[in-house]
């Protein structure tokens, strides 16, 4: 679990509810140490600074680029993602996923919202997804297949071993969805 | 209420700096800070100025809000309503209730359940702290003394509510009424910290930090991040402090790290003793 800065805690006490054992990374060793990562919510630009602060933006892209298995929600999904707008021209773009998405694109905080989402992926009743200053994918590539879609926006997404989705599944007390992230990528 | 405390979980492990122009905007932005807040004049200007403190122009709130990419919040007086209602419709991403700021009531707070925008609170102790959630607050924030550099009080209004918390979660459930009493709390609230064992909402610390080592101590002290001040803009050289700062607060557990970022900042804003000042801020609020 990136634990830098944002919403680290609660996405490591869902995935210890789980049976998961979940660390939180901060430094390069802790990083070679986990065979999979969440990259968690947050301010994008924030954790962008703190990865090179720490050493972490050089070996993150690496194993990044070598496959390591991921999931980046909302401010996660930008460091994930090819291409962000409505950013910082210095934040980090790992590309793990081959997406354009545009930072905080539902306005201000008074905009932030949840919806019961469909996702066929995790059974038939929906997940209340909570979308907080929420990123909106607005391209995906042909190798992105796209899980889940509100008001024919992506919300949630993958590529290969790299998941991305725009919402906060950690807020909600749903677990479904790192409990897919975690057996998928078992 | 989830989508409320929901930011707040995002801006945890960050910072939060007082600005007043969007020149200061973007030095905050630029030095990785969660968040701004707008204000008028910074807390120890408010201090050596005196006379009515009140919300920031909304020309200068959207200068700052069209100056950066990160939320911003801005400062509502306690009690102001009015003032909470332009911000809400001029779309900040939060608003303080601020004692900075010259109360104007002096027995009510604002009723932030009518708002969509969410609240933070400052408080002092843990009953003023659940009275403000009880109003609707998704975040509370020790109070600190603001405008003075000096971190005394938000040591003392965060080891006084995190004290009662782990005191709460060892009594028995008579206890508890008695402790709401105390408090001057609602009995359901206590119950959930017994449970629980923290507040229900995310606590951050405000109010005198001046150097990395204050934000890592009042992080480690239990802050889930930090809001600063005076503290980086009455400094020597703004811009490296509010990187250290950042850096101390992400990471306030490595002291190797905490020691490179101290290093070259120049000179911390001049600090206050506390037994000197003519008014203290952080008594206003009930």
């Amino acid at each position: 679990m990136l634990a830098l800065q944002g919403a680290a805690e609660l996405h490591l006490a869902a995935l210890r509810s789980i049976g998961a054992a979940a660390v939180p990374v901060r430094r390069p060793d802790e990083l070679a140490d986990v065979d999979r990562l969440i990259l968690p919510g947050g301010e994008s630009t924030t954790i962008s600074m703190m990865l090179d602060g720490n050493g972490l933006a050089g070996p993150l892209a690496e194993r990044l680029a070598g496959g390591m298995s991921t999931l980046g929600t909302c401010a996660g999904l930008l460091l994930l993602a090819a291409e962000v707008s409505d950013g910082r021209d210095d934040q980090h773009c790992f590309g793990a996923l081959d997406i354009s998405a545009r930072r905080n694109a539902y306005g201000p905080q008074t905009e932030s919202f949840e919806a019961d989402l469909p996702i066929a992926a995790l059974g038939p009743s929906p997940m209340t997804a909570v979308f907080i200053r929420s990123p909106i994918v607005e391209r995906v590539g042909p190798e992105v297949e796209v899980l889940a879609r509100l008001d024919g926006h992506p919300v949630l997404c993958r590529q290969g071993r790299a998941w991305g989705c725009t919402f906060h599944p950690e807020l909600s007390g749903d677990l479904r969805l790192h409990r897919l992230f975690c057996e998928e990528m078992a | 209420m989830r989508v409320k405390r929901g930011l707040a979980e995002m801006l945890k492990r960050g910072v939060i700096m007082d600005v007043v122009t969007a020149e200061h905007a973007r030095i905050a932005e630029d030095a990785g800070a969660v968040a701004v807040m707008a204000l008028e004049r910074v807390p120890a200007d408010i201090r050596r100025d005196g006379g009515v403190a009140r919300m920031s122009p909304p020309e200068i709130i959207e200068s700052i809000v069209e100056a950066v990419t990160i939320p911003v919040m801005a400062k509502a007086r306690i009690g102001h309503f009015a003032e909470a209602q332009v911000l809400e419709a001029l779309g900040v991403d939060y608003i303080d209730e601020s004692e900075v700021l010259t109360p104007a009531d002096e027995a009510h707070h604002i009723d932030k359940w009518q708002f969509t925008v969410p609240f933070v609170c400052g408080a002092t102790n843990l009953g003023e702290a659940l009275r403000r959630i009880s109003e609707g607050a998704a975040m509370i924030r020790s109070k600190g003394e603001a405008g003075t550099g000096n971190i005394i009080e938000a040591v003392r209004h965060l080891r006084s509510i995190t004290g009662d918390i782990r005191r709460i979660t060892v009594a028995d459930s008579a206890e508890l009424y008695d402790w709401a009493k105390r408090l001057q709390a609602p009995v359901a609230l206590v119950r959930e910290i017994a449970e629980a064992g923290r507040l229900p909402v995310p606590l951050f610390c405000a109010g005198g930090v001046a150097t990395p080592a204050d934000a890592s101590l009042v992080m480690q002290l239990g802050a889930e991040a930090v809001f600063v001040g005076s503290g980086i803009f009455k400094s020597d050289n703004p811009a490296p402090r509010a990187k250290a700062v950042v850096e101390a607060t992400t990471n306030f557990d490595d002291p190797a790290i905490l020691l490179k970022v101290s290093r070259g900042l120049g000179e911390a804003m001049p600090g206050l003793e506390l037994g000197n000042l003519e008014t203290r801020l952080a008594e206003r609020g009930w």
